[in-house]
């Protein structure tokens, strides 16, 4: 058994490759749990691609992947904010058109590249196993900058995500923050690419916060879980990658997905079966249940229609 | 009316809001003193929301000048307090009741640091004025309707404004919390702040209010509730559709316009 966790480590390549898991686990998890809780995840998918041609457009002229992700990133972002200011496409529409369309240039460009097949596969799927010691050090730096400005305008996400209303009458101004938010979902995106690649990123943001959220009703504690979760998720994944010869990016998803279903079905509050089995042992007889309050029926229905 | 223009808190003059080309209020010129409080009464439609949002900074005007302090506004004030008919809130966010409140300080204290324990001595406090101390802990979705606005009254206490603006509390609460919004609305009016609410229960504006605008997309009428609310006066608020069951005594029947 100790052999079975120590053997892979006896690679360097192995050992950057777990390095970089857990940084994007713990960078992504963050990040997720903002993603997940503004149901941004349509969002985090566009960008995902969106930001596509952006990095192969840096890879093909040598220059920084990072900045030419980044450039991407803002362009698309303003993009969709521009589109779903015409009344008669909504946001959603408007990630829609901008996703393919950023997607489909970023092959195009590739594809007119000589090693074609290769670069486009390790674009999309991630290379973990090609993680230098440099580009340990690029993700490391920039997960503190976004742990580090999530961290610090930890309130004002909180209050933007949460009640929009409140946020624009205390002046805090709800479009920076929106792209703030933005930028720092692109970062997050970016220094993932290369180690789970461009389709499977958005699991890491997603699955892992989705997993923290049935554990808590705390943001806090739910920031920590999913920070650990998808660090974890990220471990596990690469051991089973390792020993079974499979796919690392792949690997690392089931792994956060399988956490998932297993919470779902067996979270202490709000697993499926855990709550199945207690309505059993506290109402052994369904049909004489008399159920508690819906709170619904306790506060009346408003008595006036809304005004403008 | 001859109160000295420094006693103004707000001022509006010839104040218009378009919205596209449609006209949500016109010329409304009025202003509010310190330490009273007005209900704006008026059908559906009639921009008391609108008039709300421009108060609170969160709405400019098309035409017309807007003034708190004697200095115009442009933007959402920190002595301004704006609390919106329904939250458009995220209802299963991760956030306690405490947590909610607590947001009315997050603009106040240093950026990136946890909350004193003397802030969160407040927030209970100021939960504890509309009786939702004990639910302190509890996630924002799993409480009732009216529990939910007692929370956000709290949170609005805290935030400790010179002007409160509400847009229809007294919508959709239950009979206890429609209480103790009165009994906050005159320790508030102690305190010397300006309330000004939405309303369309006549009778609650008649009650607990010093004046009441009339409003219509204009300002039909403005004055203390027994001299305003003359038959006249709320058949050219409300148009045809008005039962107004006016007597000559000074108080409206109960139960108009519900």
């Amino acid at each position: 058994m100790i052999d079975w966790l120590l053997e892979p480590l006896r690679h360097t390549f192995m050992q950057h490759a777990f390095i970089a898991i857990m940084l994007v686990g713990v960078i992504c998890g963050v990040t997720g749990v903002f993603v997940t809780l503004r149901g941004l995840a349509f969002m985090g998918d566009a960008l995902a691609h969106a930001i596509f041609p952006g990095v192969v457009i840096a890879y093909i002229l040598g220059g920084n992947f990072l900045i030419g992700a980044l450039i991407a990133a803002i362009i698309v972002s303003l993009g969709i904010g521009a589109i779903s200011q015409n009344q008669r496409l909504s946001g959603d529409t408007a990630i829609g058109v901008l996703f393919a369309g950023g997607f489909a240039l970023g092959i195009a460009l590739i594809s007119a590249q000589k090693t074609y097949t290769r670069d486009l596969a390790s674009f999309l799927l991630g290379s973990i196993l090609g993680v230098s010691r440099s580009d340990l050090l690029l993700t490391g730096v920039v997960g503190l900058i976004v742990l580090g400005v999530i961290a610090f305008f930890r309130r004002e996400l909180t209050i933007v995500s949460f009640d929009r209303t409140f946020a624009e009458a205390t002046g805090i101004n709800v479009w920076v923050f929106d792209q703030l938010f933005l930028i720092l979902l692109s970062l997050a995106i970016v220094v993932s690419l290369q180690t789970v690649g461009n389709v499977l990123v958005l699991a890491m943001l997603i699955t892992p916060a989705a997993t923290a959220r049935l554990l808590t009703d705390r943001l806090r504690l739910m920031v920590t879980l999913s920070a650990t979760i998808g660090a974890s998720s990220g471990v596990i994944g690469l051991y089973a990658s390792y020993h079974l010869a499979i796919a690392s990016g792949a690997s690392v998803v089931l792994v956060a997905t399988a956490i998932f279903t297993i919470v779902y079905l067996f979270a202490p509050k709000s697993g499926v079966i855990t709550v199945a089995i207690k309505r059993k042992r506290h109402y052994p007889h369904p049909e004489h249940d008399i159920f508690p309050d819906d709170p619904a029926v306790q506060s009346p229905p408003a008595m006036t229609p809304p005004s403008t | 009316m001859s109160i000295r223009d420094h006693d103004k808190v707000l001022n509006c003059r010839d104040l218009s809001v378009h919205f596209d080309n449609r006209s949500a209020l016109a010329n409304i010129s009025t202003s509010f003193s310190q330490g009273e409080t007005v209900s704006l009464v008026g059908p559906n439609g009639a921009g008391k929301s609108t008039l709300l949002r421009v108060l609170a900074g969160l709405l400019p005007a098309t035409h017309g000048i807007v003034t708190f302090r004697e200095t115009p506004i442009e933007g959402p004030n920190t002595a301004v307090v704006y609390v919106p008919q329904r939250t458009s809130v995220d209802w299963s966010f991760p956030v306690s009741v405490l947590d909610v409140v607590l947001m009315a300080l997050a603009k106040r204290r240093p950026r990136g640091r946890p909350f004193r324990s003397n802030d969160r001595e407040a927030a209970l406090a100021s939960l504890e004025r509309t009786g939702m101390r004990r639910f302190a802990d509890v996630q924002i979705g799993q409480l009732s309707g009216g529990q939910q606005q007692r929370v956000f009254l709290a949170r609005a206490l805290l935030q400790e404004g010179e002007v409160y603006l509400l847009d229809e509390p007294f919508a959709g609460v239950d009979v206890p919390t429609q209480e103790l919004l009165v009994t906050i609305f005159e320790g508030l009016r102690q305190q010397g702040k300006t309330i000004i609410y939405a309303t369309h229960d006549l009778l609650q504006a008649s009650r607990s209010s010093d004046r009441i605008l009339l409003l219509n997309r204009q300002l039909i009428a403005a004055g203390p509730p027994a001299t305003t609310m003359t038959e006249e006066n709320l058949r050219s608020t409300f148009g045809g559709q008005a039962i107004v069951p006016f007597t000559r005594s000074t108080e409206p029947a109960a139960g108009v316009l519900r």
